[in-house]
């Protein structure tokens, strides 16, 4: 692989200064906040690429448990900041943390252990990147989603109600809202799938192949991928749905909204 | 306090219907068995049938309806409508109290004379009870056997003549 020297990147940064300086005359705050992203991925890849080297240099199940650890806290928080009527209290960062935890780590183990198998399963150079992947994208659909069934039942609300007057289930109340909303979470990773070869060349087959890797190898490890992310993306999105629509009612199935934030 | 009574605000009074409190009963059951129609009804699905668990033609009929009214369309209705439909899929619940919040607010008199008719047979049908909120004197008048009046004093209570 050809190596990049600090000038190539400069040269690329000045696309994005450039990018900068012409949108400045649009909106100026823009132009602000694009160099302050530009800068953060500076600073942010740097200092995983160093962390990433310390780790792989000393592989112990601790250090990589740990780093998995953080990676879950800092991807509840987005979770939870990408609410615009989320839970309050605990719940508001708990349901994502814990549907997260329990669809992204499940699958990553499972993929580590008995689908790639390696000695010993938690070598960081499979372990990071690979849950690194399955929590951005479970992220996405949590958040999608559960922004969405908060959103659907403050809007909806008169008609949940209704319905429960009627002597509805709590669950068969809101059972449209939860369809459309278990849909939002896991529309964008089917169209991925979808799309996948054809308009896009995902990323990650995309870097193993500028590295030098066979193509078919770099696309099953693709294909291995997609299917570790749908599953991911699509049972985290089920458990917050099931958890968000628990917290919405009481035990006497009452429809809770002062239980959500504003 | 309606809203309370069907349980569907979080509230400490205790409440019983012939003799069972409300706590030992499911939620569902209880409002299925304390039917309560808001001012304002809401749909959901396009015709008005598919918002009927089980259609009584009995109860369509009597408030001026035939039974065609399940395939129109719940964008067509007229308010009237819309409250007298209301009542119909309330009661097609069999409800042993009703909660009704001026369920004739926006009925011609001939409407509303079907809907005083028709809850009272059903009432008496069913042994069932009503609290029926209401704006109207006359329809106290016609309607009433116990007198409540909410003001800001609070609630008053006065037998019928």
């Amino acid at each position: 692989m050809i190596e990049l020297s600090v000038f190539d990147l400069v040269l690329a940064a000045l696309l994005v200064v450039a990018l900068a300086l012409t949108s400045a005359r649009i909106y100026p705050g823009l132009a602000r906040q694009l160099l302050i992203a530009g800068l953060r991925t500076v600073i942010q890849l740097t200092l995983i690429g160093l962390v990433l080297k310390t780790l792989f240099a000393n592989s112990h199940l601790l250090w990589v448990g740990l780093l998995s650890v953080l990676m879950l806290a800092v991807a509840g928080r987005e979770v939870m900041t990408r609410q615009h009527r989320r839970f309050s209290g605990r719940w508001g960062y708990g349901i994502g943390v814990v549907s997260m935890f329990v669809s992204s780590f499940t699958v990553a183990l499972f993929a580590l252990i008995v689908v790639v198998g390696n000695e010993p399963w938690y070598q960081p150079q499979y372990a990071i990147p690979l849950l690194g992947m399955l929590l951005g994208n479970t992220m996405n659909g949590i958040a999608l989603a559960l922004d969405r069934l908060t959103q659907s039942a403050w809007e909806q609300r008169g008609v949940i109600e209704a319905r429960l007057m009627l002597g509805y289930t709590a669950q068969d109340a809101v059972s449209g809202i939860r369809q459309q909303v278990f849909r939002s979470g896991l529309i964008p990773i089917i169209n991925a799938m979808a799309a996948a070869g054809i308009v896009s060349l995902p990323g990650m087959m995309t870097g193993q192949i500028l590295a030098g890797a066979e193509p078919v190898e770099a696309v099953k490890y693709q294909i291995l991928i997609m299917f570790l992310i749908s599953a991911g993306a699509g049972f985290g999105t089920l458990a917050a749905v099931h958890l968000g629509v628990r917290r919405l009612f009481d035990e006497r199935q009452r429809l809770r909204l002062d239980r959500l934030q504003r | 306090m309606l809203r309370s009574l069907a349980d569907l605000d979080v509230n400490q009074s205790s409440v019983n219907l012939r003799g069972v409190q409300r706590e030992r009963m499911p939620a569902t059951e209880w409002r299925r068995q304390v039917g309560y129609l808001p001012a304002e009804s809401r749909w959901w699905s396009e015709t008005v049938g598919e918002h009927f668990p089980r259609v009584q033609a009995d109860i369509l009929s009597q408030l001026g309806f035939e039974g065609e009214v399940l395939t129109w369309q719940v964008e067509r209705l007229s308010s009237g409508e819309r409250q007298r439909l209301a009542l119909a899929r309330l009661l097609s619940n069999q409800p042993q109290v009703l909660l009704l919040d001026e369920p004739t607010a926006n009925l011609d008199p001939v409407s509303t004379q079907r809907v005083e008719k028709l809850v009272m047979d059903y009432l008496h049908r069913k042994q069932a009870a009503c609290l029926w909120v209401t704006h109207a004197n006359d329809q106290i008048e016609r309607i009433a056997s116990r007198i409540f009046y909410l003001d800001r004093q609070g609630l008053d209570q006065k037998m019928a003549t």
